[in-house]
């Protein structure tokens, strides 16, 4: 396709600004780190201009043999456009966001972000499977370090659990890799993406790459990782943890799962959608209980993660695209939140959401991007919140009008809790002398919101843009799991007074979803 | 044209609001009001364009929004003339009350925000009532939603106008489950969003069954419930209704405009915009019917005992959306859509009459607290009179009325003349409890003896607190009776108040205020009279509403066969009302508190709203505390964690003994356990 290696370009920038940041002063390394994060935005940006939607499946292609079937195999689809894209968006945010946060160890510290940035986009760039494999799991190490060295007071349990769940998950998929490269007899992910699988094998497979990407996700019960490590993490370290590393389940369901194991897919699609419903209540209900600002927004997470996950298993292009969006959205969304928590931490030093109250009164311009973004995240019309849940949630009902029901329920509780939360914190009487002295956001805040604040707009108003690229990616993906789609339960009969022709659509349309 | 009327408020908003106090009171407020008086002047035209049957109904794209596979999702505006009659209620309700907000607000120092808010939820509104497709319309009903809890909530350091806030958001969202749902599942059997195509469709799928949540029902039977869900939240039905009385914690200008005249009527719009489809699933409109019915004479049931100003309109705003949705449920659409248009001029006069009142009387806003005020502001009293004879339906059979003698008669006819002779009877009583809770509130306000002296609102402001009070602005000091919305004691009658004007004198409202009420009052009277031809008679309603509701011209014919007393009954009940009313507020003065203690638990029962609150709570809001918190540190910590990670840490360790190791080494390990796992992979991949 492209003879220029653009996203060997993309990762190896961050590599090298990686390792001159650690030969640099403090000072040194923050430019460093803003400026390589930069020009791989830039990069970014090129990359969506270049990628035509209209044109073959893998673009930006490069093929570099290693050893064996081994090669430096990358290429983008729409999907993985989308998520390099967060990903490039998000990172020079987080850089900003840790200017002054970060004190201690800062060469380092920038080192680990500029490297978790490779890794991401290695991710979601790699077309071989052992490569991929590499950039998965490898991309949690800089994590580990983010959150064990500048972490909370409780950081090295948390960095531990995150570990422990980790890690079982990742044996099992390798387990699977392994068994699937020697039945096909290729370790190129397009070519696997082709190969029907055995449907017996395919259930075991399904499983096991469940086992890693359900604690990714993190899917209900797995999900207690989440909130230790979001409370742990330093601020720039929550953005990345829920606009990005959260995406890698959901990215794994997208790029393995479905269009390798259609039929164990759609066999396990009860779980899925089970484990989901539940998330979205549950964890719902516990996040209107949380007096820890980053835990009730993580809690969150993982109820939207759950609107992801029924999306993704809806089988038709309404869900899979919404869950994209939701991807998208709650990676912006859920990032600017931490940010907002982050903005008032610094000034309070305290996540306790009772010590906060009346912010609003001092600080209205801060109080105008948390409502916005509050706003989001309740999924509220105009914002990127709702195209993604309404896509999803519409998609799942086509299937499964319980699973649609109760994963709606979300909207009330969702509400309920951010609602609360913004209550708590931005409205009231002035809660302290304490608060009172809070100043406004700084212009650098200013710089770190406003633009995930116009891009939450932008993708809510005219989803458009970001819906284009991935939209014949969705109907190769559909195309591919089509012979496994599930029945839905709504069946409708035609009615009585219908024109042939109607009555035919109508008829169809049931089956076909 | 229709888009200036529409994005010249979201403009106006928009500047208002980001430039916020740097931008200045008088800018802010000049920038909004224009726009609403342009939108307004505007939206006119267009109106009288169907009125006249010139204008055509037509579709203006602006964009494309959402488009996944078959759901092709465009922002769009129609106008056709259902549209046309919410664009004029919706601009020149909202363009008066802008204007009365200047007086109103005159004191607040968060004006501009004030007024951004407004004008955010006029151009919601407006959008709303433009949709051509049912994602646009949830737009609106979301964005209206959202402007409602920022203005319920404008006050934000004051505790109850936050929880008020809170309430209306969450309890519209269960309707908006029920829209959703709706949308989702007409997705699935139409293929398509939008309105037009759906409306076409729907008579076709009559006999059609569709499975949902385990059972199989007709299918239109539960696309329309499940969005008339969605109506019953934002209509404040029963059941959804408990948000708007807590909604009263706004601004009075605020409780007119979103509260009474547009935003509460979205969900009677709603039916009446799929009204085609409603028509062809029987059961649901007799569920539309009695849902409005029971809402009709349970909150005019509430409204009777109510002793906060703002609460009695309120209720009776609740009870009035009761007959717009029988009306809606009996086929009578465009009665339905009458009583919707003059409501929005009376009501709106009402409360920002009542606004004028409260104005007057410094923040207080207990009835038990006025008395004999119509010497002291004698236009906003002519103002609430009017608004009175209007909503009571003050009118002579065979000669003409104020706007409520022509939309509720025939509301009350249409319902007998469609064979629901007890819902007709229904509407029959709750004109009887109209008449007495608004002959009841203009007694308690404007005559009798000056009870002034027993508020402490009054209190303040003869003892020189004025100045402490204006710079939180109106309504701050509510009373604990005000946040409850009841009496503490209901034993106290208004017997028991202090007498006299402890020295306070009322003073009349500004002109900003006088002249919304004044053009509002030129509605109250005339609305009806004018309009009643092309909204709801069989030869003018047709050539008016061409397809835009289910006009049925049979229905329209047969609403004037009822019997004689039907046609009069609403007429007799307004003046028993009145008497009624007269007896026990004017000519005997102790009569109210003896009726009161005589029917002791129907009064506790009517002034407790029937305890939905209570039972919401208990029912709701605690459990989801409780499950929340047991979820969280049974589930989460006692199980998942215990048998998870801390009990798989708890093996390592006393496998291993090497806690520390593990803990501070664990990054190493996990990278070695990888190393291992791909020098396997690769050994393998090579190999194979």
């Amino acid at each position: 396709m492209e003879t220029f290696p653009i996203l060997s370009l993309m990762l190896g920038i961050p590599a090298v600004a990686a390792v001159a940041c650690l030969f640099a002063s403090p000072r040194d390394a923050r430019w460093i780190a803003l400026g390589a994060t930069l020009v791989d935005l830039a990069l970014g940006l090129v990359l969506w201009a270049g990628f035509d939607p209209n044109g073959a499946q893998w673009q930006f292609q490069e093929f570099q043999p290693v050893f064996g079937r081994f090669a430096w195999a990358l290429g983008i689809d729409g999907f993985a456009l989308l998520l390099i894209l967060l990903s490039v968006f998000l990172m020079p945010i987080c850089i900003g966001a840790s200017w002054r946060a970060i004190e201690k160890r800062v060469p380092e510290y920038m080192s680990a972000f500029l490297l978790t940035e490779v890794l991401m986009i290695g991710t979601f760039a790699a077309q071989d499977i052992f490569l991929f494999y590499i950039f998965f799991e490898a991309g949690l190490i800089p994590m580990f370090l983010i959150i064990g060295i500048w972490g909370g007071a409780n950081r090295i349990y948390a960095s531990y659990k995150f570990f422990l769940y980790t890690l079982l998950g990742s044996l099992l998929m390798l387990i699977a890799m392994l068994y699937m490269t020697r039945t096909a007899g290729s370790t190129y992910i397009p070519d696997l993406m082709a190969y029907d699988f055995p449907v017996r094998a395919q259930t075991w497979l399904w499983l096991a790459f469940f086992a890693s990407f359900a604690v990714k996700m993190p899917m209900w019960p797995v999900h207690t990782w989440l909130p230790d490590a979001h409370v742990q993490a330093p601020t720039a370290g929550s953005v990345i943890l829920a606009g990005v590393l959260l995406k890698l389940g959901g990215y794994g369901f997208l790029r393995f799962s479905l269009p390798m194991f259609p039929e164990a897919s759609s066999e396990l699609t009860w779980l899925i959608f089970a484990l989901s419903a539940v998330a979205v209540i549950y964890t719902s209900l516990v996040a209107l209980v949380q007096s820890d600002m980053k835990k009730l927004i993580a809690y969150s997470s993982v109820a939207h993660m759950a609107i992801v996950t029924i999306g993704l298993f809806a089988f038709n292009r309404q869900g899979i695209e919404g869950a994209m969006i939701v991807m998208l959205s709650h990676g912006l969304v859920s990032g600017a939140l931490f940010l907002c928590v982050g903005v008032i931490y610094d000034r309070l030093h305290t996540r306790e959401i009772a010590r906060y109250g009346g912010v609003s009164s001092v600080m209205p311009t801060f109080a105008v991007f948390f409502l916005l973004f509050t706003m989001a995240s309740i999924g509220l019309p105009g914002t990127s919140g709702f195209v993604g849940e309404f896509l999803s949630l519409m998609g799942s009902y086509q299937v499964s009008t319980w699973t649609a029901f109760l994963c709606t329920t979300g909207i009330i509780l969702g509400a309920a809790y951010m609602l609360y939360l913004y209550r708590r914190v931005a409205y009231g009487e002035v809660k302290s002398e304490e608060v009172r002295a809070m100043p406004d956001l700084t212009g650098r805040e200013l710089w770190l919101l406003a633009p995930i604040a116009g891009v939450v707009l932008w993708m809510g108003v005219y989803p458009e843009s970001f819906m284009r690229p991935m939209r014949n990616d969705v109907g190769r993906l559909l195309a591919r799991i089509e012979r496994a789609t599930p029945h839905g339960d709504s069946n409708p009969t035609p009615g009585r007074g219908a024109p042939a022709a109607e009555q035919h659509a109508s008829a169809a349309h049931g089956g076909a979803h | 044209m229709i888009s200036v009327i529409v994005f010249l408020p979201l403009l106006a908003a928009v500047i208002a609001g980001l430039g916020n106090r740097n931008l200045g009171n008088v800018p802010a407020k000049a920038i909004t009001t224009g726009a609403l008086f342009v939108s307004c002047a505007l939206s006119w035209p267009i109106f009288l364009g169907f009125l006249t049957g010139s204008a055509q109904a037509h579709v203006e794209p602006v964009m494309p929004w959402i488009i996944s596979g078959d759901m092709d999702v465009s922002w769009g505006l129609r106008v056709d003339a259902l549209t046309s009659v919410m664009l004029v209620v919706i601009t020149t309700v909202s363009a008066l009350v802008h204007l009365y907000s200047w007086g109103y607000m005159s004191e607040d120092p968060d004006q501009p925000r004030f007024f951004a808010y407004l004008s955010l939820f006029t151009f919601a509104m407006l959008m709303l009532v433009t949709a051509d497709n049912l994602v646009q319309m949830f737009f609106g009903w979301e964005g209206v939603g959202l402007a409602s809890y920022l203005l319920i909530g404008f006050w934000y350091y004051k505790p109850s106008a936050n929880a008020a806030a809170i309430k209306a958001f969450v309890v519209n969202r269960v309707g908006d489950l029920g829209f959703m749902l709706g949308i989702f599942g007409i997705y699935l059997v139409f293929d398509t969003v939008s309105i037009p195509e759906i409306l076409a469709a729907a008579p076709g799928m009559t006999g059609s069954t569709i499975g949902f949540l385990g059972m199989r029902a007709d299918t239109l039977t539960v696309l329309c419930l499940l969005l008339f869900v969605g109506a019953m939240g934002k209509s404040a039905q029963l059941g959804l209704h408990t948000w708007l009385p807590d909604a009263m914690e706004g601004p009075t200008p605020v409780s007119a405009l979103i509260h009474a005249a547009t935003m509460v009527t979205a969900g009677v719009f709603m039916v009446c915009r799929l009204s085609p489809m409603f028509e062809a699933a029987p059961a649901a409109l007799a569920v539309v019917t009695a849902v409005g019915a029971a809402t009709c004479l349970f909150a005019a049931t509430v409204g009777l005992v109510q002793n906060d100003i703002k609460r009695v309109i309120a209720y009776s705003t609740c009870s009035q959306l009761g007959y717009m949705f029988f009306a809606a449920g009996v086929g009578a659409y465009g009665a339905a859509m009458f009583h919707l248009f003059t409501h929005a001029f009376f009501k709106a006069l009402l409360f920002l009459g009542a606004g004028s009142v409260i104005h007057a009387m410094h923040h207080e806003q207990d009835m038990r607290f006025y008395g004999g005020l119509r010497r002291s502001i004698p236009l906003t009293f002519w103002a609430m009179m009017i608004g009175t004879f209007a909503i009571t339906g003050v009118g002579i059979y065979g000669v003409g009325g104020f706007a409520g003698f022509y939309s509720k008669d025939a509301i009350i006819e249409a319902a007998w003349a469609s064979g629901w002779l007890g819902v007709s009877m229904v509407g029959m009583l709750v004109a009887f409890l109209t008449s007495f809770y608004s002959w009841r509130l203009v007694f308690l306000t404007f005559f009798g003896q000056p009870r002034w002296a027993g508020s402490e609102h009054i209190q303040h402001a003869v003892h020189g607190h004025h100045t402490s009070d204006a710079h939180h602005g109106h309504d701050q000091e509510a009373h604990p009776e005000a946040e409850h919305g009841d009496s503490p004691d209901p034993h106290h009658g208004h017997e028991d108040v202090p007498h006299g004007t402890a020295g306070y004198h009322p003073h009349e409202s500004p002109l900003s205020m006088l002249i919304p009420l004044g053009v509002l009052s030129l509605g109250a009277i005339a609305a009806g009279f004018a309009f009643h031809h092309a909204f709801i008679e069989p030869e003018g309603g047709p050539e008016f509403w061409r397809g835009s509701i289910a006009f049925s011209e049979h229905l329209a014919h047969a609403m004037h066969e009822v019997p004689l007393l039907v046609k009069l009954s609403a007429t007799i009940a307004m003046i028993s009302g009145l008497l009624l009313a007269y007896a026990m507020y004017i000519r005997s003065r102790d009569a109210a508190s003896k009726t009161a203690d005589t029917f002791r638990v129907a009064y506790d029962f009517f002034l407790n709203k029937w305890y939905f609150d209570e039972l919401y709570d208990l029912l709701f809001v605690r459990p989801a505390f409780a499950f929340g918190r047991f979820f969280w540190h049974r589930g989460d910590e006692k199980t998942i964690d215990r048998f998870g990670p801390n009990g798989a840490a708890w093996l390592a360790q006393a496998g291993s003994r090497a806690a520390a190791k593990l803990q501070t080494g664990y990054v190493y390990t996990y990278a070695f356990v990888m190393l291992i796992g791909l020098t396997a992979a690769v050994t393998w991949a090579i190999a194979g």
